[in-house]
């Protein structure tokens, strides 16, 4: 294990950094040290002040589909972990549910994606069904191929990875606090927010943690979702690497790594990941 | 938490009822509009009902080689699978002794999980480039003198798979294991097993029906697997790679066709597992 990990993951890393400082031009890399791939990168970054450069924006974006994709998971995955932890009663019930909930993910992601076309597409079910209602004469044209789409199939696909942590740290808390909480007279939303919440942290940082580092190096479901119009940080690898520009990629890996990198150190503070299985 | 079940209950199983909806409403729309008729679009109404996009799809003639991709993802899906479960479960077992360097190699395993897939993929893509390059400018001659590369399915694929399944397959490992009870080992043990014979007998059933489940995330995650896969797989394509390029291009309903038999593909995988958890679990009765 530990073989494979330094073979194909170790090594990759270090590589990815190596040749983020290294020169290249329009068909090859070639191993002398520049911090061109950089540079190129950040181009007219300072020129452009106060405005902000490609680079900055697209990061901005990144980062708001990451907020607003991490704000809707966590409600909708800490409502669905509440109700399978504390109103499903009786175990197998809870298996079958929980068992529901997983066996999508276990499914194909493009095809998730792609589900979404004959519902949000300018014919779509839900057009057609405005129209039909009179709500609107024309069809809607946001609902496809704009940050909309991205962010409800976001939201979509990886809301399992925030239920699961959530669920897990739920079904580690003793009945009897609860019971405790309501003899001692808190009501049920009370009891929700001084009891529940505060064991579930542990739940709630690892799932943020997977749904944060997944959103910002997506490039594949902003580009289906997006139409390959939006651009976000895994995207401008994407394009980078296509260009046949290794470098110039490996910088913005780095450079995406780095802001990842500090995201989860910030959530790593709050829990030991370690004692939480 | 009383008793009874009051308006909170049916809120929340409201709530619950809306997500199981909205996870597999879309699904199921796509897999009904694959059976549309010749005529038929992209979306709803059905003109008809045929079979006429699947037959499209296995006669070929189309812009990729599906049976091919087919049968290279099977391939490689058994493969990770079988390395996944050999690997997770040795690791599970070292884990639970103490030994060097189990810290670090714990926390490898989880940043493996949640660095960026793209930045794997490109570092793994990057390293079998510069291996490559290293073998025709350095190798002996008999071998740099063919060499083209070694990126492909089995070696750079392979490997960026594992790096997605294993941390998978080890945090299965870790969960059972924390809920293992010692005693029986100690059992064995006292009724003079030797340690080879406490595992096949005493551990190995008891933890067949978790062992079953992570061949089956094994297989599923590297059968859907893009990301990792995508600078990574060399010359040729798996099948979620040809999907994905087919999103872009293709207006008609065959790419919903493929959908549904590559999801089909996954819930008969699925579906044999659990069949295979409920007989093993009924076997212990």
């Amino acid at each position: 294990m530990a073989l494979v990990f330094a073979f194909f993951f170790i090594l990759p890393l270090v590589l990815v950094v190596i040749v983020s400082f290294w020169d290249y031009n329009e068909y090859e890399m070639i191993p002398a040290f520049s911090g061109r791939g950089y540079t190129d990168t950040f181009e007219g970054c300072v020129a452009q002040l106060p405005e902000l450069c490609t680079i900055l924006k697209t990061y901005a974006k990144t980062v708001k589909l990451c907020v607003i994709t991490w704000a809707l998971t966590l409600v909708i995955g800490f409502t669905v972990a509440y109700f399978l932890a504390f109103h499903v009663k009786s175990r197998v019930w809870q298996m079958a549910l929980s068992l529901v909930c997983t066996v999508p993910f276990l499914t194909s992601n493009v095809i998730r994606m792609i589900a979404w076309i004959p519902l949000l597409g300018r014919n779509g079910l839900v057009n057609q069904g405005l129209q039909a209602a009179g709500v609107t004469r024309a069809p809607v044209e946001w609902l496809l191929f704009s940050e909309f789409s991205v962010v409800l199939a976001l939201v979509h696909l990886f809301s399992f990875f925030m239920i699961v942590p959530i669920f897990n740290s739920m079904m580690r808390i003793d009945r009897a606090l609860i019971e405790a909480a309501y003899d001692a007279g808190a009501s049920g939303f009370q009891t929700l927010r001084h009891v529940i919440v505060p064991l579930c942290k542990p739940g709630i940082v690892i799932g943020s943690i997977f749904v944060i580092t997944i959103v910002m190096g997506d490039f594949i479901t902003v580009g289906v979702m997006g139409g390959q119009q939006i651009a976000s940080a895994g995207k401008i690898i994407e394009v980078r690497l296509n260009a046949l520009q290794f470098p110039a990629a490996a910088a913005n890996a780095v450079i995406l790594l780095a802001v990842t990198l500090m995201i989860i150190a910030g959530l790593q503070r709050l829990v030991d990941i370690r004692k939480e299985l | 938490m009383s008793g009874a079940r009051g308006l909170s209950f049916y809120l929340l199983a409201g709530f619950f009822a809306l997500y199981v909806a909205f996870l597999y409403g879309p699904m199921i729309g796509i897999y009904i509009l694959s059976f549309q008729g010749p005529d038929g679009g992209l979306t709803f109404p059905m003109n008809g009902f045929s079979f006429v996009w699947f037959r499209k799809l296995f006669a070929g003639g189309g812009i990729v080689d599906i049976g091919a991709a087919l049968r290279r993802s099977l391939a490689l899906g058994a493969v990770v699978m079988l390395l996944t479960v050999v690997i997770s479960v040795s690791a599970g077992l070292a884990f639970r002794k103490r030994f060097r360097g189990a810290g670090l190699l714990f926390y490898v395993a989880i940043a493996s999980l949640i660095v960026p897939s793209i930045i794997t993929s490109l570092g793994i893509g990057l390293e079998f480039r510069l291996i490559d390059d290293l073998v025709k400018l350095h190798g002996p001659g008999w071998l740099s003198e063919q060499h083209t590369t070694w990126m492909g399915l089995f070696t750079s694929g392979l490997g960026s798979h594992l790096t997605w399944t294993l941390p998978f397959g080890l945090l299965i490992m870790f969960a059972i294991f924390n809920r293992f009870n010692p005693s029986y080992e100690e059992a064995a043990r006292d009724l003079g097993a030797t340690p080879w014979q406490t595992l096949r007998h005493v551990v190995l059933p008891i933890i067949l029906p978790s062992v079953i489940g992570i061949g089956l995330f094994g297989f599923t995650l590297s059968w859907d697997e893009i990301a990792r896969s995508s600078q990574a797989i060399g010359e040729v394509n798996t099948l979620p790679l040809e999907l994905q390029g087919l999103t872009t291009t293709v207006t008609k309903p065959d790419i919903y066709a493929l959908g549904t038999v590559v999801s089909g593909i996954s819930f008969a995988v699925i579906i044999a597992s659990l069949v295979g958890i409920r007989l093993v679990q009924g076997r212990r009765r």
